[in-house]
């Protein structure tokens, strides 16, 4: 960026307050044309992005945004040989778009003639053509005349080099492909979702996928100038990829994901303009990469906290059950009220310690109360949860065995009442089975369970 | 069982000399058959026998080698309207962003036309699907968190919020539970009733009699077709399976004793 003082680099690495709220209210031209310009990139490829991880095409994307250099030397060279100086960016970039077209083409070409798979056709594809890319830019920088000096910053994107009209074009773009993925939300959906049901329905899906891909192609291209052709993907993928931990619907993904996608732009570009000498792109995807990390860590979809949390839960209500089992089965065995902590380890796996943390576990429950003799009774609270759990988990047992083959789909053990999931009848039924109304006996040895 | 240029422009589906073959291989043979109005026909047959072949090759899902397929006398494409299919549930990702409502509405996207939104009747087409099937309480449940035979139901939802007349069903039996296949019986019988024409590719040898009328039994090519009374003898079977059907009764029988 156009940060040009030259006190120390000391100084230079921490920003003052006034470039600071000049930076982020965007009073400079240059932060501003850049930051808009990289904002309405963010957008766009957040909501195409979305499609694209849906479609399960995210390698894809990748093979055509590295596919575009050979196509960025080409056109250069071929606008040198009408006589420009072959820096007009409407003619690379169109280069840019057509070999990135001709990248998927390439891909869907090896996996429909050859043995090979997606992934080895993309890693081809994605490969040959970069590298042909760097050789054919070897060449152009040793043309006569035009300078190719400034054809590499498309590798890893140039930001600095953007003017307003590029901006003005990379806003144009994001509406274009806020008003198509508003458009086709519904067949996209489809798509996306059961491609043969929409075949059937009689949907173009392989136009609905040309489409998709198309749009996708734009996208990159449009980002080659400021993230650049080997990051472009990023911007496609992760905010698309982060904004699934925030929900479950289509709709919302696709705002989540704009808005990160938007929101990255801002910060990346706010950041490097802040930060002498650091390239815009990579910073930029590195927010969109801490984006990804805050919502996979605390996204309420799937998250790793929301799932640890409920892990943990699962596992003490476990605990809780099979220790409130286990005193009830240990005072049925000995047919008295009350029982002493060894006779506890005795029938399970778990050792002293576990078990005086679970009994004091049960006794803020107010489900036990210790007595002074050192031993332990079940509350009158204590003994209907109990017997309601032995019931329970006695019936299961009969009904996995009885209904060995249809069970699995309907055992949720952790029911309150297991008529609730298997129905009364059957229930009654289980409980004929087991001759008992009440408790049902144990099918299996106590003790010998788990 | 063949009729040849017996067939009828008034069935269904009528499906002339049609050969499929995936990557040279052919996997059917010259089938030729007329499949009858208003019942509840099984396709049957041993794994890799084609079955789901056929109905993929019946709706244009899978090129054909040979042969034609026509839709009460007309091309599929011209009667794809009269057509619901139920895919296999695990022919796509269940861990979609979409909740069981969104995948029923889905059978309504033809009607609803391009670029179009979800009109007020459609989702109560589809509310009224999910009742059919009894999934009314999960209309909302996002779709990873219903159990198989759920998600097995929310696709013939789709299927029903389609209001066709002809209805292909790939293996809509295979792994659900006792209240699923219950559910889907129900239907099946339903839409009999109300005269559609309903195709099934079953795998469980031991309901064909119970829960169909016609039967086509096949295995690369069709080994009999016709009234489940009539066809669905030891002897055809023995035809379609092979040596293997003696090891499928044996563990039948032993299922059933247990």
């Amino acid at each position: 960026m156009s940060v040009s003082h030259s006190i120390s680099d000391a100084r230079r690495s921490i920003p003052s307050w006034d470039e600071l709220v000049r930076v982020l209210t965007l009073e400079e031209y240059n932060t501003r044309v850049v930051v808009l310009g990289v904002m309405a990139l963010g957008t766009a490829a957040g909501l195409v992005g979305t499609f694209l991880l849906l479609r399960k095409r995210a390698l894809t994307a990748d093979a055509l945004s590295h596919a575009t250099l050979p196509g960025i030397a080409i056109a250069f060279m071929v606008m040198v040989s009408f006589g420009g100086d072959g820096k007009t960016l409407v003619g690379l970039l169109l280069g840019a778009f057509v070999f990135g077209c001709v990248g998927v083409l390439a891909i869907l070409g090896i996996r429909h003639t050859t043995r090979l798979k997606d992934d080895a056709a993309i890693g081809i594809v994605l490969s040959v053509l970069f590298g042909l890319g760097l050789c054919l830019l070897r060449i152009a920088t040793e043309l006569p005349n035009g300078s190719a000096a400034g054809l590499s910053g498309f590798i890893f994107g140039k930001a600095a080099s953007m003017v307003a009209s590029d901006a003005m074009t990379m806003g144009m773009v994001a509406l274009g492909t806020a008003i198509v993925t508003a458009v086709l939300r519904k067949e996209w959906t489809l798509l996306c979702f059961d491609e043969k049901f929409g075949e059937v329905q009689g949907w173009p899906v392989l136009w609905l996928d040309v489409v998709l891909m198309v749009l996708v192609a734009t996208v990159t291209v449009i980002a080659l100038q400021s993230v650049g052709l080997v990051l472009a993907v990023a911007m496609l993928i992760i905010p698309a990829a982060s904004a699934r931990y925030w929900t479950t619907k289509i709709t919302s993904m696709l705002i989540a994901s704009a808005l990160i996608g938007c929101m990255s732009g801002w910060l990346g570009a706010v950041g490097s303009a802040l930060i002498p000498r650091m390239p815009t792109g990579p910073v930029i995807v590195l927010i969109c990469g801490f984006w990804f990390v805050f919502s996979f860590i605390v996204g309420p979809n799937e998250g790793l906290l929301i799932r640890q949390v409920s892990r943990v839960r699962l596992n003490r209500r476990i605990a809780l059950q099979h220790i409130l089992r286990s005193m009830w089965e240990v005072c049925e065995d000995n047919n008295k009220s009350e029982f002493a902590l060894e006779s506890i380890v005795h029938v399970r796996s778990w050792n002293k310690r576990t078990v005086l943390k679970l009994l004091r576990y049960c006794a803020k429950k107010n489900y036990v109360t210790s007595l002074p003799t050192n031993a332990w009774r079940l509350t009158e609270k204590g003994k209907a949860e109990a017997s309601r759990v032995v019931r329970n988990h006695r019936l299961w047992e009969v009904y996995l065995i009885t209904y060995a083959d249809i069970a699995p789909t309907h055992v949720d053990r952790d029911a309150d009442m297991i008529e609730h999931v298997l129905g009364r009848d059957l229930v009654q039924k289980l409980e004929a089975l087991l001759d008992s109304k009440t408790i049902p006996l144990s099918p299996h040895p106590i003790g010998a369970s788990e | 069982m063949k009729i040849e240029a017996g067939h009828s422009p008034t069935s269904p589906v009528s499906i002339h000399d049609l050969t499929v073959a995936y990557h040279r291989k052919p996997v059917l043979w010259d089938v030729d058959l007329d499949i009858p109005e208003g019942k509840l026909i099984a396709i049957v047959g041993p794994n890799g026998a084609g079955k789901s072949t056929l109905i993929k090759a019946v709706m244009d899902l899978v090129p054909k080698a040979s042969g034609k397929v026509m839709i009460y006398g007309k091309s599929f494409k011209k009667q794809r309207k009269l057509v619901a299919y139920v895919p296999q549930r695990e022919s796509v990702d269940w861990d979609f962003p979409i909740d069981a409502l969104g995948v029923v509405v889905m059978g309504r996207y033809n009607k609803i036309g391009w670029c179009k939104s979800v009109r007020k009747r459609d989702t109560q087409a589809a509310m009224e699907a999910l009742d059919r099937v009894g999934m009314t309480d999960y209309a909302h449940r996002q779709i990873s968190q219903l159990s198989g035979g759920q998600q097995q139901r929310v696709f013939l939802a789709r299927a029903l919020a389609q209001d066709s007349t002809i209805y292909f069903m790939d293996e809509p039996f295979a792994s659900v539970d006792a209240a699923t296949e219950k559910a889907i019986v129900k239907v099946l019988r339903d839409l009999r009733s109300s005269g559609k024409t309903v195709v099934v590719v079953h795998h469980d040898l031991q309901t064909v009699r119970e829960y169909f009328d016609h039967v086509i039994l096949l295995n690369m090519r069709v080994v009999a077709h016709g009234p489940v009374d009539e066809v669905f003898t030891d002897a055809n079977l023995k035809k379609t399976y092979g040596g293997r059907l003696t090891l499928l009764s044996e563990a039948a029988d032993r299922l059933a004793r247990h």
